[in-house]
């Protein structure tokens, strides 16, 4: 039985084959897994919010994409992954409660996306799949065996993307 | 501030009398409308880790219904009332006078019934907190989800996750008598309400 590594929220997590990385209950958070299909190396990232900047002091940087990406990428690549073989998946970024005087708060979800293809982009990772927005909430995992990443919803059932 | 906020045994006191006088006005309105007796803990009062929100009410994954109401005023917040679903379809058949186990899936009537539910406990709530800390707050119209723990929490957990890495929780647990339904009824301060709220209570 492969290992089951379990991701918080605002957390990150790397490993090898086999092992399947799995965060759960994402609503306007962002799973973002990179995966070598060489080495069989990847990890994920539970991120909640898309700035540091915007925020008072953390001890999380986990908890940003513009902070908590630079570190799994650093630990996926310590690990043995190479950069240009990386592929990038995502998954999250819903609006749970549609209000009609929707602050920016609430629109968090899809400035969490933007956010994380930008860094995608700043780094040169490819973001080869991806199932963001909506109003649903989201199981993510990804299986290092073969890059395999399920999104699971209550209403949707599970999908592999 | 709200990182490092500390508060006294006192005023940790005062927050969960708060809580407990908010929720029992709540209560008693819930009890009313669906004619049982509604019991409720003692409220927890805590700075809980963002990431141990969920696991308050059984994890990220469990599948609740949520309730969301934005409060304004000189102290703004968050309410959110959370039912396992269960509880909530129970609920349900109570409300709309079902039988238990009638109900499957919402429909919009239910929804609405729910989010009426969630009105009229924070109005209580409300109600209760202005007594205590003459601090007038306002409900917004509710929203409803029924989702994973975890995501519906997040709709809370984001607006202080720029602030800091813990939350403020006032938490009640509602049961029937005959515990069909129990439900979590949270009330999260935005950061910088909870010195406000300590300020008009004047307790040190």
């Amino acid at each position: 039985m492969p290992e089951l590594i379990r991701v918080g929220m605002a957390d990150y997590k790397v490993g090898k084959n086999p092992a399947t990385l799995i965060s759960y209950g994402l609503g306007s958070c962002i799973g973002v897994s990179l995966y070598d299909p060489q080495t069989k190396i990847g990890g994920l990232l539970h991120i909640m919010l898309p700035d540091s900047t915007q925020a008072r002091a953390s001890d999380n940087p986990a908890k940003f994409a513009d902070t908590g990406f630079p570190l799994m990428l650093a630990d996926v690549l310590k690990l043995g992954a190479s950069q240009s073989r990386l592929v990038a998946k995502i998954a999250g970024g819903a609006q749970m409660f549609a209000f009609a005087n929707a602050t920016d708060v609430m629109r968090v979800g899809s400035r969490n996306a933007e956010a994380v293809k930008k860094i995608l982009k700043e780094n040169r990772i490819r973001l080869i799949a991806e199932d963001t927005g909506g109003t649903y909430g989201r199981t993510v995992s990804i299986d290092l065996t073969n890059g395999v990443y399920k999104v699971k919803t209550i209403d949707k059932g599970e999908k592999e993307i | 501030m709200s990182e490092e906020f500390n508060l006294s045994a006192n005023q940790l006191d005062a927050l969960r009398e708060i809580g407990n006088v908010g929720a029992g006005n709540s209560a008693t309105a819930l009890s009313q409308i669906i004619n049982r007796r509604i019991d409720m803990n003692v409220p927890k009062v805590a700075l809980v880790p963002l990431d141990a929100v969920p696991d308050l009410v059984g994890g990220p994954d469990t599948i609740v219904v949520g309730v969301f109401l934005r409060v304004y005023g000189k102290a703004p917040g968050n309410i959110l009332f959370l039912l396992p679903q269960k509880s909530a379809y129970y609920l349900v058949d109570t409300l709309m006078g079902k039988n238990h186990g009638d109900t499957e899936k919402l429909d919009l009537m239910d929804e609405s019934a729910l989010m009426e539910i969630g009105n009229i406990l924070a109005g209580a709530y409300l109600n209760a907190f202005f007594t205590f800390t003459n601090i007038s707050m306002l409900p917004s119209i509710p929203a409803l989800a029924m989702d994973m723990a975890g995501a519906i929490l997040n709709v809370v957990l984001v607006q202080l996750g720029q602030m800091g890495d813990t939350a403020m929780v006032i938490e009640t647990e509602f049961l029937s008598e005959d515990d069909g339904i129990n439900g979590h009824f949270f009330l999260v301060p935005d950061p910088g309400s909870l010195e406000t709220i300590i300020a008009a209570v004047g307790v040190e």
